[in-house]
């Protein structure tokens, strides 16, 4: 089974951004060990959400908006794409990950089209 | 190279698996009432699982997985475990077939999406997820014995399918210790079942229960159970709470409880599981040790948790106690903000009557 692990951050949390949360260090260690265990069949990292662009449209005209996005709180700051045997295994890669201390991991599995 | 081949057959393997267990769940939700024993034949030869102690536990362990949720898990486990049809389910949690229905095919499609293992787990994981199992079974003796609104107090049937099932857990995990707490406990619950209700199904409270109308043989094997269970080193909340009913179990009459060696089960079990029904029962054990004054002092010491302030049980306790202090003008007001709270029927009506007896 394949599931996207996502990790999810909140521009409210006092805690977020550059000066608090794991340190990055731990990030590059879970990254490492994630890697080595060979699971990781894709993902990204992103910028901030104060960098995300939004693109909608309404009554047939495109609206292009810039961050940060105050009226959203929840943001995915990140993803792995793992494929394992069951959710069991997905479970215990987000209680490993630093990510699941600050803010939360959302596990999803992928859609198979 | 070879060794992401090999990785690549593994999780096919594995596929093929998930598909060969998931048919196992596939047996149609339609079936009539009354089907029961065929069904539950029906499903031994289907899946032949009654042969394979582990896969038989596996499937506890897929029904009860933390991702599902409390109501999914215990209808899985009655419709797959106990072998009840959807029909039986339904009735047994008061609620429509076609409601039910849903319930299951919704649990089982997140059984599929979501990649809920099937078969027994890790010796480490049988261990950190065991109590979620015997929780489920505990919850669908718990409907059995307080429905939570409605007509009837009593559905035997649950109690009976809970109790079934807690058997089959102890034969397929015997060295769990919580598995036999479990079963104790609601052996020694359920001997009490005929004595808890009137004729016109109104409560009876413990204090004046007909002790002779227990079941003995229920007695029996519960005390058997707790005697060997309460020494080992994996006793729990299960087998704490199959201690306490073993010693109201002993007493032969209610003036004869052991309320010390109670209280200091209950404060084990508060330590192992501070809830405010713990406290609330430790409260009213204290009453009994010393005297209704201190109960009720422990009693209100409580009256800051918002959820018990929601619950029956806080506000009879409270009344009772009340009564025995010499305060019936309060103790009235206790019972009145009883009725307020969610409750059955057989409950109200009994608490009317007990308004009654004091207003005359």
């Amino acid at each position: 089974m394949k599931y996207a692990l996502l990790l999810m951050g909140n521009a409210a949390d006092a805690d977020c951004g550059d000066d608090g949360g794991p340190d990055p260090s731990d990030f590059m260690a879970f990254d490492q060990e994630i890697n080595e265990a060979g699971v990781v069949v894709g993902g990204f990292a992103l910028e901030g959400p104060e960098h995300g662009v939004r693109v909608s449209e309404t009554g047939g005209e495109s609206i292009v908006t810039s961050g940060p996005f105050a009226e959203s709180g929840e943001f995915v700051g990140g993803s792995y794409v793992i494929e394992v045997p069951s959710i069991d295994e997905a479970i215990a890669w987000a209680k490993k990950s630093p990510g699941s201390r600050l803010g939360h991991i959302e596990i999803r599995p992928v859609a198979d089209y | 190279m070879s060794a992401a081949k090999n990785r690549a057959i593994d999780l096919i393997r594995l596929d093929a698996t998930r598909t060969r267990n998931l048919a196992r769940l596939r047996i149609e939700d339609e079936l009539r009432p009354g089907d029961h024993q065929d069904h539950a034949t029906q499903l031994d030869e289907d899946i032949g699982i009654a042969e394979i102690p582990d896969e038989r536990l596996g499937l506890f362990f897929t029904c009860s997985h933390p991702t599902l949720k409390e109501e999914e898990q215990t209808a899985l486990i009655l419709r797959f475990l106990a072998g009840l049809s959807t029909v039986e389910v339904a009735a047994a949690f008061l609620t429509e077939t076609t409601t039910m229905q849903q319930r299951i095919v919704r649990a089982k499609k997140r059984i599929a999406v979501t990649g809920i293992p099937f078969g027994r787990p890790g010796n480490e994981q049988v261990r950190e997820r065991m109590p979620g199992v015997l929780r489920a079974v505990y919850l669908i003796f718990a409907q059995g014995f307080t429905p939570a609104t409605g007509a009837s107090r009593h559905r035997v049937d649950l109690q009976d399918e809970a109790v079934r099932l807690a058997r089959l857990l102890v034969t397929l995990a015997p060295r769990d210790t919580e598995a036999r707490g479990l079963l104790a406990l609601l052996l020694l619950t359920r001997s009490r079942a005929e004595a808890r209700t009137s004729a016109a199904g109104k409560p009876i409270p413990l204090a004046e229960q007909d002790r002779r109308v227990w079941d003995s043989r229920d007695i029996a094997e519960g005390l058997a159970l707790t005697r060997a269970a309460a020494g080992e080193d994996g006793a729990g909340i299960y087998t704490v709470q199959a201690a306490i009913a073993a010693l109201h179990a002993e007493a032969s009459a209610f003036a004869d409880t052991d309320w010390v060696q109670i209280l200091v089960l209950y404060r084990m079990l508060y330590d192992l599981d501070p809830t405010p029904v713990v406290a609330l029962n430790q409260a009213v054990v204290i009453g009994k040790v010393s005297d209704p004054e201190a109960g009720l002092a422990a009693l209100e010491a409580l009256a800051e948790d918002r959820w018990l302030l929601r619950h029956r049980p806080f506000h009879i306790a409270r009344a009772i106690t009340l009564e025995e202090c010499g305060r019936p003008g309060e103790a009235e007001e206790a019972y009145r903000a009883a009725l307020a709270c969610p409750g059955n029927d057989a409950e109200s009506e009994y608490l009317e009557s007990q308004l009654n007896d004091l207003g005359s």
